[in-house]
């Protein structure tokens, strides 16, 4: 299956290729925002160096948008029945933009050494593996020390990009002089960053697709102000705004304009998750009758289409629905004020004040905190609403000084990468603000999410994952606020940009500019 | 000899206030909330014990708090100003690469103020109490009063969205490939709607200031005398009053001057302006603590180095002060 589907996608790019339709050349502007702190992305891994990095770096596998690998450096792949071994075979011709060739010794390295060193969150996965072995120069394998379900979900651009060996090894990664002037496999080379103005990309002559990529260059353009962002596009300065990169009122405005599309997909693989976090410790909100009450107390619906402009989804629990093993046969805390009510006279709340700590994230989070807090009065809760800059936020958040705190959180396209995290008691540890911040603890709950992450079948693990949701839900262990939305909006000349799950991070590669 | 002994003194006095305001403001941000490994470690959305601990390690933020000062205050006086982790390179290079842009758009700014806002408070000041003076004046203080940051978007949506005439924002035509004379004037073009919004409110201070002061002057005994002497009115207006008039809007030249380096960063956000205001605040949020202390260090030094040019001005305005003392 897996063969069929790899083959029949290169006979596809081999036929689409001279027919094309596609026109080479031109140049493409995205924005960028905020500037990136680096573009190693071995090194950093935050969003906007994945924006720029992804078009330089590159994953042993693709995923579409239904979380569906596909080939990326690795064309095809085979995984044993027992769920232990993973067998890549490597694309042949493959180069480092410093004209190295790329092998399955690059694999070893940047799996085995580099990124067990310095990627927190490839480590969590990396430890299910007992070894990597480059087999010959074109052949990896992947043994695991148990059946890891997600495993097949880990080959992404930027959770496991591919490092140049010859360039790092028995080097101090974090200093090599080499972070600046990155050197990946991707369809675009570093070129040139400005700091403060904009980051340029060249094509890639050499990339191993031929005939890709379409674009001679592209400009990572640095904005720092959201308005100003707006109006580079209505003045056609730039060509992409990518996901969150406008304030949502000002989404409508530039999307009725001519010519301008807009989608909301290529966020699959992260769906990020919008929660808050309720304090399981202290206070109010250490009372599960509290937190359905809040549950219930906020008209969700109505905040999604008044502060995100009808953006995203209500969610049903700590699963995205675009998340694999996603259910929604669970408890639906649909708005009902007087039940958030009763619950709250059953629980005997006593006027308590809990404070709500908003994302420092720009003014449409501000908005949300203050929409919850209208609500939460509603039906006689006392709300206060605190503020933080970022580094205060992650401060509050991580030494959990808060009641209520807004977040949100990539899942990475399965239960076990990026949600369990949240939720497990072992993940319980000051000094984080992307653990079990809320301190919730069901050991009998833990077990099953341990149980599932080493499951083998996908039934099993649906049906897993299923009977979890249906319990955790029940507990609010955290409020469950909004499968968050980001439209990326560009102009309609612009094709292909949005063909993955991870959308404009590596949309670059086969986007094209119709004349 | 008594000169060269103050100016030495002078000299001294400014090291050591500079050393003290970078021994304060080390005590000042390690005193915020917030730490740059976790911010750091935040954004990549996932962090372990082990992640913390080494960033942690790599910034030194692991030593004591008195090691940590002390080294910092060790590199500053070999003039070193530290490396940003963040940002994988050294201070003096970070804050070089962006100074020449903020100094291009403060001190184009700083002079189209200063010479308008005088040449308008003289104009001002001869034509006092005619409608001409009410409309300058009233001018002077809508732009007095107008928050700078409205008026970057207003002069945005006029100049560049609507009429189309002046870029929006940058420094340059991102990719142009301009050299020279070519790219001067892109950069010209560039500069103009930063470099007014930034300059009109200064140059509204200095117009209000300069025609209150030559009215008040202009009532002075040896106006009189001019007078009496058969003088002509601009005569007396640049020679006795204008001289007179100045030294207070010298002192507040003085005072924006200091800002050069520091004092840009609204501007220089809506404009996309690649200068060190938007360093310097990007770096805070980020608890970037190298950087920011260098481009503090960077914009005291200038506000210090504008003190002393500002007392050398008085003197060649005004020969009297430098008699007295």
């Amino acid at each position: 299956m897996k063969h069929l589907k790899a083959t029949t996608f290169l006979i596809a790019a081999a036929l689409a290729a001279p027919l094309a339709a596609q026109e080479a050349g031109g140049r493409l502007d995205i924005v960028v925002q905020p500037e990136p702190p680096g573009l190693m992305l071995g090194l950093v891994q935050n969003g906007p160096t994945q924006l720029v990095a992804g078009d330089i770096y590159e994953g042993l596998l693709i995923y579409n948008t239904d979380l569906e690998p596909q080939p990326g450096l690795a064309e095809s792949w085979e995984i044993s029945e027992d769920g232990l071994t993973y067998t890549f075979k490597l694309h042949e011709g493959v180069k480092w933009h410093d004209g190295e060739d790329f092998t399955a010794d690059d694999v070893v390295f940047s799996a085995d050494v580099f990124l067990r060193e310095t990627h927190a969150r490839l480590r969590a996965s990396l430890a299910y593996v007992e070894s990597v072995t480059a087999l010959d120069p074109l052949t990896v394998e992947f043994k695991l020390k148990e059946p890891f379900g997600p495993f097949i979900s880990v080959f992404e651009a930027a959770t496991m990009p591919m490092i140049p060996k010859h360039i790092y090894e028995g080097t101090d990664f974090a200093t090599n002089e080499m972070n600046a002037t990155p050197i990946g496999t991707g369809p675009f080379k570093f070129d040139e960053w400005v700091k403060g103005s904009y980051i340029h990309l060249v094509k890639n002559e050499e990339y191993y697709i031929d005939g890709l990529p379409y674009l001679d260059e592209v400009y990572y353009r640095v904005i720092p102000d959201a308005a100003s962002r707006a109006v580079a596009f209505e003045t056609g300065e730039v060509d992409v705004l990518p996901g969150g990169s406008v304030e949502n009122w000002d989404v409508p405005r530039l999307t009725e304009m001519e010519g301008v599309c807009s989608t909301g997909e290529g966020w699959e693989f992260f769906a990020p998750h919008a929660w808050m976090w309720l304090n399981n410790r202290e206070g109010p909100t250490s009372n599960k009758l509290f937190r359905q009450a809040v549950m219930y107390a906020m008209n969700r619906e109505f905040m999604k289409d008044v502060v995100w402009n009808g953006f995203g989804n209500v969610p049903t629990g700590p699963i995205s629905s675009k998340t694999n093993f996603y259910s929604d046969d669970v408890t639906h805390y649909d708005y009902n004020p007087d039940k958030a009510k009763e619950l709250l006279a059953e629980m005997g709340y006593d006027g308590e004040p809990v404070r709500i700590l908003p994302l420092p994230y720009g003014e449409t989070w501000q908005r949300w905190a203050e929409a919850v807090r209208q609500n939460l009065t509603e039906v006689g809760i006392n709300v206060e609403i605190d503020s933080a800059d970022v580094a205060g936020w992650n401060e509050k958040t991580s030494q959990w000084d808060y009641d209520m705190a807004f977040t949100y959180l990539y899942q990475y396209g399965d239960p076990a990468l990026g949600v369990s995290r949240n939720y497990t008691a072992d993940r319980i540890q000051k000094g984080s603000p992307w653990n079990n911040v809320e301190g919730y603890e069901n050991p009998e709950l833990d077990e099953k999410w341990f149980a599932a992450a080493t499951m083998v079948s996908p039934e099993e693990r649906q049906a897993a994952y299923e009977e979890i949701q249906k319990e955790i839900v029940d507990d609010v262990p955290v409020a469950w606020m909004l499968e968050l939305e980001f439209p990326t909006i560009y102009r309609c000349n612009v094709k292909d940009l949005v063909t993955t799950g991870i959308g404009v991070n590596d949309g670059p590669r086969n986007a094209w500019i119709e004349k | 000899m008594t000169a060269l002994i103050a100016t030495l003194s002078r000299v001294v006095k400014a090291a050591a206030t500079l050393l003290a305001i970078a021994v304060l403001n080390f005590f000042l941000l390690h005193a915020a909330p917030g730490d740059p490994a976790v911010v750091l470690a935040g954004e990549a959305g996932a962090a372990d014990e082990q992640m913390i601990e080494q960033l942690r390690e790599r910034f030194g933020l692991d030593q004591p708090f008195y090691v940590q000062l002390g080294k910092y205050v060790g590199g500053i006086v070999q003039g070193d100003l530290g490396y940003s982790f963040r940002q994988g390179a050294p201070v003096i290079d970070l804050i070089a690469e962006r100074l020449p842009a903020t100094l291009l758009l403060t001190l184009t700014a700083f002079v189209i103020s200063l010479s308008c806002g005088i040449a308008l408070g003289v104009a001002a000041a001869a034509r006092v109490g005619k409608v001409s003076d009410s409309l300058l004046t009233t001018l002077a203080l809508l732009f007095y009063a107008t928050p700078l940051y409205w008026l970057a978007l207003m002069a945005v949506l006029v100049f560049s969205v609507w009429l189309g005439w002046l870029p929006g924002f940058g420094y340059e035509t991102v990719g142009s490939a301009y050299s020279g004379f070519a790219r001067a004037l892109d950069i010209l073009k560039h500069l103009i709607l930063p470099a007014l919004t930034l300059g009109l409110f200064f140059m509204a201070v200095y117009m209000r200031m300069t025609r209150a002061s030559m009215l008040e002057v202009s009532t002075a005994d040896f106006v009189k005398t001019a007078k009496a002497k058969g003088l002509s009115g601009p005569v007396i207006r640049r020679r006795h009053i204008l001289r007179n008039a100045i030294l207070p809007v010298v002192t507040l030249a003085g005072l924006q001057a200091g800002q050069l380096v520091g004092g840009a960063v609204l501007t220089e956000t809506v404009f996309a302006w690649p200068g060190i205001g938007r360093l310097m605040f990007e770096s805070l949020a980020a608890r970037d603590y190298n950087t920011i202390l260098g481009v503090f260090l960077v914009s005291a030094a200038m506000v210090i180095l504008f003190n002393i040019v500002t007392d050398i001005v008085y003197r060649i305005v005004d020969p009297r002060i430098g008699a007295r003392s």
